[in-house]
């Protein structure tokens, strides 16, 4: 689609005519009161290294506004110098409403209604949900009985004008992450935000509380306080912003009308190159089944199941959290043991007491939670690409071959492409989807004659995506036998053969992309 | 507190500081940039005790340190393995007098003062078997009970040492044959025959953590159990792996105590407790498992030995040397977070 916004950046710098800056604010132009925020020529360096390079921006008071980037494009750099965390470099320009500052300490930005709702929150988890409104009322030189009847007002009032009702005194740890974010949402009300940005909103929710939230914002914004999103996540910003910013290496590509661009678009935007959605489907059906499986059960998980992988195939399955997909695959990979029904691999049955069992059956299996279980993050890529594989490495028996382990090192690391400083850094210092690239690589290294990919680009930009993905098609031409997992629905419509969509541990329906829409798809799964 | 995308931009290589402060981080973890702080620490110890002690430089220093670093060295190694896996095992002093204690009396029923050499090879096959079991039960609780490290061996520690207390009624139990003393007190090529037996330990567990898929596995389990558990690593049983090797090297320290002192005394050595602890963590061990080497942990242990033996000869009180040995954690510790700090460099603030 080339609608006005995708027309206004151009290929890489900002348009230096005013047609791309603004392509919204003609009509209220004349009338239009100051910007609540206005940047302009921002650059920020550490040491060698740009953050931020000439980046404009602005939000209007009550705007909804989206700064879209992948990782390490300079959002978080961009927050920390409105909220006077960081001093941009000299001649760059800040205002609130319309006034310029120098200068800005974070003490004078909370003043001026700057509030950041990290992703983590920073929530008291221990006290209760009045405590954390209001805890500011605690603060201060002097100590003072903290009267609590006026702390819950407070608290009471601020999430009554979100519209909400929790318990004043419940824990915040025992809270829903959606919950949690009301509550740090109302403690931003306490402190007479004018605006509100949050780092990654939506990671954590499912797709109910992101109503729920979009909600909460509407009702800022209709109360004259800004939301800024910071998000690398496409789906949901769109939905609801008026405008768009889109950072890419350190810059502003541009800002964009929110209804005229599409995801599509957008994610060609951040990532700067053009996104394959091609739907990839083939019909493998005429192949060998690798992993079969018959009536499977496990009470209050999953029911009744029964489909077959075959042999180059990437069956797809997706449907709502808590639809059972995880479960399911913990007892394909031995994880857990199934109630009745039988799981057969190359047509044989297999009777699994432990991973390591699925492990040398030929069952690998990719978490969805890479940071606790999918990758030891402290240790080493090397010791992580070869922990599945010890047995393979030994030496005399007792000893790990260590030229052998660094040559399967080496291998791996050359064969996926992971970008690493040595193979003896820690997990930690790569990016989301190196990291998955590792995780992939230790699960290769076994060999497996079936590969079970649980959300497998959950914090992978949008362009490392489409890289781990031609990884996979590439395995399953090989001929290995792929059961893709996500609640990314299009990612499953574009890149699996087949597609199951599981609801309330059942399988609910089977879909191919080639003969549905994938709005269709949506909409079922959705419903 | 460093945003989520500063990682991201390290990770990504275009900073011209980002690779270096990487390198060295991985100095740090390879454990020789431990080596390099710690035996220059070693080298000022030993410049300021012969600096200020003329008798500190000679044979008999280095022998009285060879002779006394074996028992609190053997411990150590005991505790090093549960710390490395994220645990620790408070019973590592009691369960080396009950093995102590159980070949005191095997060699008693042997024929005490006469008790011939095989005697001695039953009752240190005994001992070393006692703590193999002590230390496999111990496993087998932590492993699959899942109960803390810490609880499942306080409780060991405290069923032990009423054990020993009840069977000793408090008191030394000896009458050993003389050879015995002999090896507690004799030298081979003029190097104690405890150190020795301590060398020995401490090679084997270089060689178990270094080169061993054991060893490689406890470093994981250390880190994060769970994802090795869910990369096909069996956790159990490298836990119970852990705490029964644990307690076969506390079954050889309480040989080492037995020989040494000529006598088994329940309560032997319960002051090296929390040193071990301390030695582990001046030797660069994280106290959060995951990380840590033996070479290092073995010269802070030459460390404290010679501070130890320096302060004696200037005369100064052993009480002294306790409470150098905690401020030289303190120190050791303050100076690892500057040192971390000046890596990390100007680009992450706070």
């Amino acid at each position: 689609m080339t609608a006005g916004g995708a027309t206004a950046a151009g290929p890489d710098r900002p348009a230096a005519g005013p047609r791309g800056e603004d392509p919204g604010s003609s009509a209220a132009a004349a009338a239009a009161p100051p910007p609540a925020l206005r940047l302009a020529g921002i650059s920020k360096n550490f040491g060698g290294v740009d953050a931020l390079v000439d980046v404009d921006f602005e939000v209007s008071p009550g705007e909804i506004h989206c700064l879209a980037g992948e990782n390490g494009s300079g959002k978080s750099t961009l927050i920390k110098i409105v909220s006077g965390v960081y001093q941009p470099n000299p001649g760059g320009v800040i205002e609130f409403g319309g006034q310029r500052y120098e200068g800005l300490t974070p003490g004078m930005a909370r003043r001026l209604g700057v509030q950041v709702i990290w992703q983590d929150l920073s929530l008291f988890p221990h006290l209760g949900v009045a405590e954390n409104i209001a805890f500011e009322q605690n603060l201060g030189l002097l100590p003072r009985p903290s009267r609590r009847s006026a702390m819950r007002r407070t608290a009471r009032e601020m999430l009554g004008r979100l519209g909400f009702e929790l318990d004043l005194d419940q824990p915040v740890r025992t809270l829903s992450i959606a919950n949690r974010q009301v509550v740090a949402i109302c403690r931003a009300l306490v402190a007479e935000a004018s605006i509100v940005f949050m780092d990654e909103p939506t990671a954590s929710l499912t797709q109910s509380e992101t109503g729920s939230l979009l909600e909460v914002v509407r009702r800022l914004s209709a109360a004259g306080i800004a939301v800024v999103f910071v998000s690398h996540r496409l789906v949901e910003l769109i939905e609801i912003a008026k405008r768009i910013t889109v950072l890419r290496d350190s810059r502003r590509v541009g800002v964009f009308e929110a209804g005229t661009i599409t995801h599509h678009r957008l994610a060609e935007l951040m990532t700067g190159r053009a996104i394959d959605t091609t739907v990839h489907a083939r019909d493998r059906s005429g192949e060998d089944a690798v992993l079969e499986v018959r009536g499977l059960r496990r009470e209050g998980e999953y029911e009744d199941i029964s489909c077959a992988v075959h042999r180059g195939e990437i069956l797809g399955m997706t449907g709502l959290l808590g639809a059972g997909r995880t479960e399911l695959a913990l007892t394909l990979f031995g994880m857990t043991r199934p109630d009745a029904g039988e799981v057969r691999l190359d047509g044989a049955r297999l009777a699994l007491r432990s991973n390591r069992d699925a492990i040398d059956a030929g069952i690998a299996y990719v978490s969805e939670d890479r940071l606790t279980l999918g990758l030891v993050q402290a240790q080493s890529i090397a010791d992580n690409v070869v922990v599945t594989v010890l047995e393979r490495l030994r030496r005399l028996r007792w000893f790990i071959d260590s030229d052998a382990k660094a040559r399967a090192v080496g291998d791996w690391v050359r064969h996926l492409a992971i970008r690493v400083g040595t193979p003896e850094d820690p997990v930690t210092t790569l990016s989301g989807g190196n990291q998955q690239r590792v995780v992939l690589a230790k699960w290769l290294a076994t060999t497996p004659r079936v590969l079970i990919l649980d959300s497998p680009t959950v914090g992978v930009d949008v362009g490392a995506r489409a890289a781990i993905f031609e990884i996979v098609r590439d395995l399953a031409e090989r001929g290995m036998a792929i059961l893709l997992i996500s609640d990314e629905v299009p990612e499953v419509y574009h890149n699996a053969d087949r597609i199951l969509h599981m609801r309330g541990g059942r399988i609910a329906g089977e879909y191919r992309p080639d003969e549905t829409s994938l709005d269709t798809l949506e909409e079922v799964i959705y419903d | 507190m460093s945003g989520p995308e500063s990682s991201g931009r390290n990770a990504a290589g275009t900073g011209a500081a980002a690779p270096r402060g990487l390198n060295l981080a991985a100095l740090l973890r390879t454990g020789r940039g431990e080596y390099v702080g710690l035996g220059f620490l070693l080298v000022a110890v030993l410049v300021l005790f012969g600096w200020t002690t003329p008798r500190f430089l000679s044979l008999a220093t280095f022998q009285s340190i060879a002779f006394q670093m074996p028992e609190l060295g053997i411990l150590t190694l005991a505790m090093l393995i549960p710390i490395l896996s994220g645990g620790l095992n408070l019973a590592v002093t009691f369960s080396a007098n009950i093995c102590g204690l159980a070949a005191a009396w095997i060699l008693q029923s042997l024929g005490g003062p006469d008790a011939g050499v095989v005697a001695f090879a039953l009752a240190l096959a005994g001992a070393l078997a006692l703590g193999t079991f002590i230390g496999w039960t111990m496993g087998i609780i932590v492993a699959y009970v899942g109960a803390h490290p810490i609880l499942v061996s306080l409780a060991y520690m405290i069923f032990l040492r009423g054990v020993g207390e009840f069977l000793t009624r408090g008191g030394d139990i000896s009458g050993f044959p003389e050879f015995v003393g002999d090896i507690g007190h004799g030298t081979a090529l003029g190097i104690p025959i405890p150190f020795l037996i301590f060398a020995g330990c401490a090679a084997w567990w270089h060689v178990l953590l270094g080169r061993a898929p054991l060893g490689f596995s406890i470093y994981m389990v250390g880190s994060n159990i769970e994802a090795t558990r869910y990369s096909g690593v069996d956790t159990r049983r490298t836990l119970t792996l852990i705490y029964t090797l644990s307690g076969l090297m506390c079954a050889v320290a309480g040989v080492v105590m037995l020989t040494r002192f000529n006598s088994v005394r329940v309560g032997h050595g319960e002051a090296y407790l929390l040193i071990t602890v301390l030695a582990c963590f001046l030797g660069g061990v994280d106290p959060f498992g995951g990380f840590g080497r033996t070479a290092s942990v073995v010269l802070a242990l030459v460390i404290l030995q010679v501070i130890s033996s320096g302060l004696n000869l200037l005369g100064a009180n052993q009480h002294l040397a306790t409470a150098l040995w905690g401020s030289f954690l303190v120190v050791v510790m303050v100076a690892r977070f500057i040192v971390l700090r000046i890596r990390a460099g100007p680009n992450r603030d706070s």
